[in-house]
């Protein structure tokens, strides 16, 4: 076996690779090289480190020293200090915002401090398109166990006992789910990777099959034989393309190796995966969708009962859990139901995934204890808000999840919490919003999202959001009524209470939670015709005040549609029908001549 | 290749000095020098021999890295070796055969060359 003293960890994740680390690659490869250092040092692709902010990352291992923001050009002086002569480059390290040194220590960063990892705990630590990383790691240790020593009632009350619930949204008991459909009579059953990750601003379920697929394929084979399943879907995107790859390969490699296909490991369980792209669809993350979807037809939810328990893919009972649900299964059956559920809260057992963007200062991806607080993650984990603005809210749970206020900043998130705050727990993105954020328009973003997405087969999802759209459209273009807020509250709650699938059950959340924590901000914009935040163009202007004015003519060379006129030593005027409001005259005007509001 | 359930540590085995490496577990450590000084006097080949000692022993284990110069630089090539739990010793004016000794009695016998050895333990650190 190779001996190498040093390995570099380079992160490429979707993140990283987009900020070139694959040309940063070439360019160590080419470096090391010229020192004749390719045979010491060995560099390694990783999955998503989750600094995604930082990017590329590049760990040094052994001695755990992080680099970040790193540049093509960085990396010749860093070949030769750090790997060349032993001289860490600090110029390179992370240097948290309101300090001055660098941090060279992964483990002694803030946004890794606070983190406890049991679905990415090989993030960054492997290669994830080589299966004996992953076993050098414990990787299929719990299958080889579940395969040889325990019966698959056993399996189901190991994963009971631990207390996770599904990751994918609705938090329902995971053991639960396999019992059921256990028990469900038939020959031919299913298990189904759901990976069809469609909340703007969410990608924690690629991170996983990107840094680690196996532990997501070791899951699947566990589930299925606890349920007594001969074959599975993972059904991902087609919009994630390395992750795809990623899971291609991992199954590849689990076949050569007979950890998947006829006699695993030598027993007498046969078990295979097949891989079905998502053309995108938004509701093909319901399962009823997802499954009318594999079976080729159109993808439209289905009333529950039956519940694809007993009734699912072909007719046959499905299990369908999503990525980070599985991944968590293998780590239970190597550390034991009790150690997992000692983690978390009393209803909410375990870890979760979240992708945390917006006004952050870091942004990426986390993974946090149960009952973590939001101020833990907005401040110690993100580092707080970008420029020092005023922390706002935040929106977690997707399109389908709701806006938390900043008044609400203690609240320990766990799924009953979330529920009770008006959000939900979803998939795991969380999006922070700063006071330069009208509440009112991010409504009316998320509901476009949904009105977008919705398949169109029950009316209330179809046409009730369709008018709410239009109701938060008339608000923010000053256009709204008095009575506009109780018609939207009303609807809501209908919408909630007759759509067919979740999808349509949780679309109203984001217009009722901010309607519910910001009213006064929908009042603003109804009564005053004023949005508080200065978002919403139609309730906008700018003005030049003529006294301040120098007539520098700065603002008449920039603006983009010719909107001011006024000669050069004389006061400056905007045309309002022409002006589009971009705010280009207030940025460069260096007299504070020009207002808005 | 179909595994048996035993195989899997077996692969876990044959991947370990890569695991050590990253996880910074290790029985052993050794430190090569290589500042200006270290490089100029032979540092280099120094690293080389410990790598390829680590190579034909097939042990795991242990980790080797390097850092930049130690101080003493009229005495480079210097290594430092260090066992879980025990004070680090430095070896100067290090050639490729002293390093052969070294880690056939030190690293893998345990027992310190004292004739190479400067001194055992580092400067404090405040």
């Amino acid at each position: 076996m190779k001996q190498y003293r040093a390995n570099l960890m380079l992160c490429a994740g979707t993140g990283c690779v987009s900020n070139r680390s694959l040309h940063i690659k070439e360019i160590l490869e080419s470096e090391l090289k010229r020192y004749n250092l390719q045979d010491e040092i060995q560099i390694v692709l990783t999955g998503c480190n989750g600094f995604c902010a930082n990017g590329p990352i590049l760990v040094v291992q052994p001695d755990g020293i992080f680099y970040q923001m790193l540049k093509e050009e960085d990396i010749p002086h860093l070949v030769e200090e750090h790997l060349l002569k032993g001289r860490p480059v600090k110029e390179l390290m992370y240097i948290p915002p309101d300090k001055k040194s660098p941090i060279p220590k992964m483990s002694d960063i803030g946004f890794f401090k606070k983190q406890q990892l049991i679905t990415l705990s090989n993030r960054g630590l492997i290669d994830p398109e080589n299966i004996d990383e992953y076993i050098a790691r414990g990787g299929y240790k719990s299958l080889a166990k579940v395969l040889t020593s325990m019966k698959p009632e056993e399996v189901i009350e190991e994963i009971k006992a631990s207390g996770l619930r599904g990751r994918g949204g609705a938090g329902f008991p995971t053991g639960r789910k396999w019992e059921i459909c256990r028990s469900a009579k038939n020959e031919e059953k299913y298990v189904i990777c759901n990976a069809d990750e469609g909340d703007p601003g969410a990608f924690m379920d690629r991170s996983i099959v990107e840094s680690d697929p196996h532990s997501v394929l070791e899951g699947m084979i566990i589930g299925a034989y606890a349920i007594g399943a001969h074959n599975g879907f993972v059904y991902i995107r087609n919009e994630y393309p390395l992750a795809l790859k990623r899971i291609n390969n991992a199954i590849k490699q689990a076949r050569d190796y007979g950890i998947l296909g006829e006699n695993i490991f030598g027993t007498d369980f046969n078990f295979n995966i097949m891989v079905n792209r998502g053309a995108g669809a938004f509701v093909c993350g319901e399962e009823t969708s997802l499954i009318r979807s594999l079976e080729g037809e159109n993808p439209e939810p289905q009333t529950k009962p039956p519940f694809p328990a007993f009734s699912g893919y072909m007719g046959k009972p499905t299990n369908i859990n999503n990525v980070e649900t599985w991944a968590n299964v293998p780590r239970i059956i190597a550390r034991g139901s009790s150690w997992f559920s000692s983690i978390g809260t009393e209803k909410s057992k375990g870890t979760k995934v979240f992708s945390i963007v917006g006004k952050l200062k870091n942004t990426g991806l986390i993974e946090v204890p149960m009952g973590i607080t939001i101020k833990e993650i907005v401040f110690d984990i993100g580092g707080g808000i970008v420029n020092d603005k005023k922390f706002k809210a935040i929106q977690i749970g997707g399109p389908s999840g709701g806006c938390i206020p900043e008044s609400l900043i203690d609240l320990a998130v766990d799924y009953e919490s979330l529920t009770n705050a008006g959000a939900i727990m979803g998939s795991g993105g969380m999006i922070v919003m700063d006071e330069d954020t009208c509440m009112v328009e991010v409504a009316r973003y998320f509901l476009s999202f949904v009105q977008d997405e919705s398949c169109g087969k029950c009316p209330p999802c179809r046409e009730g959001t369709r008018h709410m759209l239009d109701i938060l459209t008339n608000i923010t273009l000053g256009k709204g009524k008095e009575e506009d807020i109780g018609i939207l509250e009303k609807m809501g709650k209908l919408i909630k209470d007759t759509a067919i699938c979740g999808l349509g059950n949780t679309a109203p959340n984001p217009v009722l939670t901010t309607i519910r924590y910001f009213r006064d901000e929908y009042e603003a914009h109804i009564k005053e015709k004023r949005c508080p935040a200065r978002v919403c163009k139609a309730l906008i202007r700018f003005d030049i005040l003529k006294d301040k004015c120098t007539g520098c003519h700065l603002c008449f060379k920039n603006c983009p549609v010719k909107a001011i006129i006024g000669e050069v030593k004389e006061a400056h005027t905007i045309i309002q029908e022409k002006c589009i409001k971009c705010g280009m005259c207030f940025d460069v005007c260096r007299f504070d001549a020009v207002r808005y509001g | 290749m179909k595994l048996k359930p035993e195989d899997l540590d077996k692969i876990a085995q044959k991947m370990r000095s890569t695991t050590n490496l990253r996880d910074g577990t290790a029985r052993m450590k050794i430190t090569v020098h290589m500042g200006t000084c270290g490089i100029a006097s032979g540092a280099r080949e120094i690293l080389s021999a410990f790598l390829s000692c680590i190579e034909k022993e097939e042990t795991s284990n242990i980790l080797i890295t390097t850092s930049g110069c130690a101080g003493l630089c009229s005495r480079e090539p210097m290594a430092t070796v260090e066992a879980k739990g025990e004070p680090p010793v430095k070896y100067v004016d290090l050639t490729k055969d002293k390093v052969e000794r070294i880690f056939k009695e030190h690293i893998v016998g345990g027992k310190i060359v004292q004739e190479y050895a400067l001194a055992i333990g580092s400067e404090r650190v405040l």
